[in-house]
This record gives C-alpha cells, structure tokens and sequence, in this order.
C-alpha cells in the first residue's frame, strides 16, 4: 500500500501531508507526555521489531506470500501514540534507506498506515475489549482491528489517488478494497498468531497494558504503562483527523452515489421543483459519474458483509487460540 | 555477520558522497518534485533527469547492477498501481506517464539513500528540529535493525538445522511465534538499552 512518488498530485499529497503531520505532532507530543522515559529506547526497537516482522513471508501458496503491516499489533502492545510515532518511523526508514513508498507520498503513506492504519485498528480492539473480557476479547478485537484498518487504510489509499487523477474512482476504489479484504484477512490472522505466542512466552507484555493493576504486583516500575492512560481526549483528536482525512478523500467518492436526502426529494415530489430553478448548475448532472454509483454500492455491500464475515471468523480464531481454562 | 547489507554502498568515496547531506536531500527532494511537475507533453524533460541522474550515478562509482536490482525489486508495486491507469481517461498514455515518472523519483531516492549514511541523514533531522523523540527512535531503529533482522535469520537457521519440515498451516504458526519472540527480546533488550544509557549519564 506504499504510494510511490508520482501518483499523487499537489493538493492530495499537500492535504495528506498537513493531516499527517498534525497526527504525527500530536502523537509525539502525547507520546512524550505519557511515556515514562524507561520506555522511550522500546519505541526504536519496536519500530525494529515491526521492520523485521515485515520480512518474515507468510506463505499463501501459488508461489505467493503475504506479510504483516503491524499498525494495530504496535498499537495493541504499545498503546495508540506511540504506535503511531513507531509506524511513522518504520515508513520514514522505508522512504529514505530503501525507497519504499515516495518522498512526495510520505504524508499520504503516514495517514494511511500509521494513523488510519493504527488508531483506527485500535479503536476497534477497544470497542471489542470492553465487550468480550480477557484474552480472548484482547485477540477477536486485535484480528477484528487489523482487518477492519487495513480496508480503511485500502479506501483512504484509493481515495487519494481518486483525488489525484491518477486512476477512475470507479476503478481504483473497488479494485483496491477488494484486494485489501483479502489480505487484511492475513494481516489479521497474522496479528492475532503474534498476540497469542507472546501471550505464551510473556503474557505480561499484553496484560501490562490491559489491566496493569491485576498484572504488575512487585512494582509499577516493572509495569510498562502505569494505569490504564485514558484513550478518550486522544480519541477525540484522532478521530477528528481520521474523519477529515476521510471526508477530504473519500467523501467525494461516496457523494457520487445517490443521497438519502435525494431520495426523499423523489419520493415526496419535491425533485421537480428543484429541478425546474437550478441555482447553480452543476458540472456533473446529479453527481453521477458514469457507471460508479452501482460500483461504490457494490463496493459497500460486499464491505458490509465481509465485516460480518470477518467478525465471526476473529471469534473463531480467538477461540481456537486461547488456552482452555482447565488446561492451565 | 551481514552486518552492512542494508546500506553497503552509502558509505563508498566518491565526490558524491563527500558533498553535506543536507545538500544531497534537498537535491532529491527537488529532483522528485521537478520530475512531478514536468507536464507530459515535455518529454525531453525527462530525458533530462534521467540522464543527470544516470551521470551522478557514474561519479559516485555506485555499481549498477545494484541499482537496477533494486529497481526491479521495486517496480512491481509502481506498475502495479500503474496499471489502474490503464482503465482511466488517459489510457496508454497515463500509464506510460506515470511509470517513467515514478521510475525517475526511484531512481533519486536510490541515489540519496546509497551517496548518504543514515546517519547523517538523522544529523540532519536533527539540526532541522524535528522533535527529538522520533529522530531518537528512528536512530534506535536504525542501529538495532541489523540485530533483528540476523536475530529472525538466526532463528530461521536454528529451526532448518533441526530439519524442520512444517505443514502450511503449521509454518504460519511457527512465523507468528518467531515475530513473537522478535518481540519479547525487543523489550527485554529495550530494558537494557535503557539500563545502559542510564549509566553512561542520558538525560
């Protein structure tokens, strides 16, 4: 999902930068804040660590593997600023030592996969947290998180070269949240295979984050994060940078298809009036672009259900992966 | 040890790698942004940079053979969004554009990566007041790369030596224990780290 150089024109790629950079800024700033100063040498080698996890090739067959991305793994052990510094840190390196993902593209790449990518995933694994307790909620909502943000990592993606001309809305968007359904199915098996081995080895790690208070009985000085920091005030702020990063490049794909206040327009009669006295006339009769609103429905309903699917299929797997209570 | 794999040739003597780093970014930087804003009807524009690029390649003695592997091992992702393109208003055309475009932009962050150390790359972030946490992570990250990235190989050789043979489903399991693992020593080496720069007066 590395944007290289040249897809993006100047305003996507000006506009995904400010909204990066702002993420990015108040990442560090909260990251700096919270983080007691024993745990800042972890933040270089868990961006390391997501590095070199990106290498290892889970193999798919036919000759192809996937690997993992990592933004809602680094989130889920490390909280969600910090995840966000490290995963922009991992692109920058990517940029600069090895050309993965452009210059130019740098910003549009840290809004996709850092912050979409990490807090998005987060939020999602919080949500499901507080609904199923222990490690079995911790690994449904870390599988659930990763796959549902690595499609709205894909749509953010798909938007923005939308947006800059590159490609057809109708083409890019379908084509690439199909993909990324798929291989977020892997990003998500593989984040929940990494929780529960570390889960084996050293359940404190995961648990230190959760329920500090239950895991840390020597001292808070063993425990990385000293209660549980309140995600809501960061929440609110990444969620106000999300839904504008998703309302500047995705918004203008959705508004295509037709709107709920223009079907009760048809539906009340009201259309002809408003058609008789346009005000202004618009560029493209009715927002429609030829052949995409049944395209971005279609792209909708099988979103939809795939999330279904994927819910069950993380409940499932957190079944198969946590240790049954009389075997301990 | 494969200690230097990553970035072998950054540290070559060359005219090239002599000049400051800042220089040298802000040289990509405006290479990538110009090659960008070229319209598509000035093809000799490209021709241009390509050819100054290909002349800075021969001065800094980086072999290249190195570099058209690495863009090859690049290119699959630029065409693969490329191609996209194909289906848009512009066609062939788009296509072409954007392929020689993005090539072109490799091709200067290449250079840049392989004329400078990261090191001197980080100097620079640092003196342009980036905010010292990230430039910290990101040098950590780029001292300890090398450690991880030996530490998974090491594993991977541990596990063939026991003449492993493992079923797909079982090899998954095994990759995810391995990252696991990658991630316990992080946070226990990170301790260490951290042990260690107390000690040598940090902060």
């Amino acid at each position: 999902m590395h944007i290289p150089d040249g897809f993006l024109d100047a305003k996507t790629a000006l506009s995904a930068g400010a909204i990066a950079l702002g993420g990015l800024g108040f990442a560090l700033h909260r990251a700096g804040r919270t983080l007691p100063p024993r745990r800042i040498p972890l933040m270089g080698l868990s961006a390391s660590f997501i590095f070199a996890a990106q290498m290892l090739n889970f193999p798919v067959g036919v000759g192809t593997s996937g690997h993992l991305m990592g933004g809602v793994l680094a989130a889920v052990l490390l909280g969600p600023s910090p995840a966000v510094v490290v995963m922009a840190a991992v692109l920058i390196v990517q940029c600069l030592m090895f050309s993965d993902g452009g210059i130019t593209a740098l910003g549009a790449n840290v809004f996709n996969m850092a912050i979409v990518g990490a807090v998005g995933g987060y939020a999602v694994y919080r949500a499901v947290c507080r609904f199923i307790p222990g490690l079995r909620g911790q690994l449904v909502g870390a599988a659930f998180g990763a796959w549902c943000s690595t499609v709205l990592a894909s749509v953010c993606c798909a938007g923005e070269l939308a947006m800059s001309g590159t490609a057809k809305a109708s083409i890019v968007l379908p084509a690439m949240v199909h993909i990324h359904m798929v291989i977020g199915v892997g990003e998500a098996l593989i984040t929940a295979l990494v929780l529960a081995a570390i889960a084996r080895t050293r359940p404190e790690l995961l648990s230190g984050f959760e329920a500090p208070i239950a895991a840390a009985p020597e001292n808070e000085q063993a425990n990385p994060i000293a209660g549980r920091p309140a995600f809501g005030m960061s929440f609110l702020i990444y969620g106000l940078l999300i839904s504008l990063g998703l309302a500047i490049f995705v918004s203008p794909l959705a508004s295509s298809a037709p709107d709920g206040l223009e079907k009760v327009a048809e539906l009340i009669g009201f259309e002809h009036a408003a058609a008789e006295n346009p005000v202004l006339a618009s560029p493209i009769p009715d927002y429609e672009m030829p052949g995409f609103s049944s395209a971005a429905l279609a792209t909708a309903v099988a979103g939809a259900a795939g999330t279904v699917v994927v819910f069950f299929l993380a409940l499932l797997l957190a079944r198969i992966l946590t240790p049954k209570a009389s075997s301990v | 040890m494969l200690h230097d794999f990553l970035d072998r040739h950054s540290r070559l003597e060359s005219p090239i790698h002599r000049l400051p780093a800042h220089l040298k970014m802000a040289a990509a930087l405006a290479c990538v942004i110009g090659t960008i804003l070229i319209p598509a009807a000035h093809a000799w524009g490209f021709a241009a940079v390509a050819a100054a690029l290909c002349l800075i390649t021969a001065i800094s003695r980086i072999p290249p053979a190195f570099l058209i592997r690495r863009l090859l091992l690049l290119e699959p992702f630029v065409l693969g969004v490329a191609v996209l393109a194909l289906f848009g208003p512009g066609g062939w055309r788009m296509f072409l554009l954007l392929a020689v475009r993005c090539t072109i932009c490799l091709l200067a962050m290449l250079l840049l990566a392989n004329t400078t150390p990261f090191s001197e790359i980080l100097r620079v972030l640092r003196r342009g007041r980036v905010p010292s946490l990230l430039v910290t992570t990101l040098a950590l990250m780029y001292r300890y790369l090398f450690v991880f990235i030996e530490e998974a190989e090491r594993m991977r050789t541990a596990r063939l030596s026991r003449t492993f043979t493992p079923t797909r489903a079982r090899q998954w399991h095994l990759l995810a224990t391995v990252a696991g693992q990658l991630f316990v020593r992080a946070s226990e080496r990170a301790e260490h780290i951290y042990a260690a720069m107390c000690a040598r007066g940090w902060r």
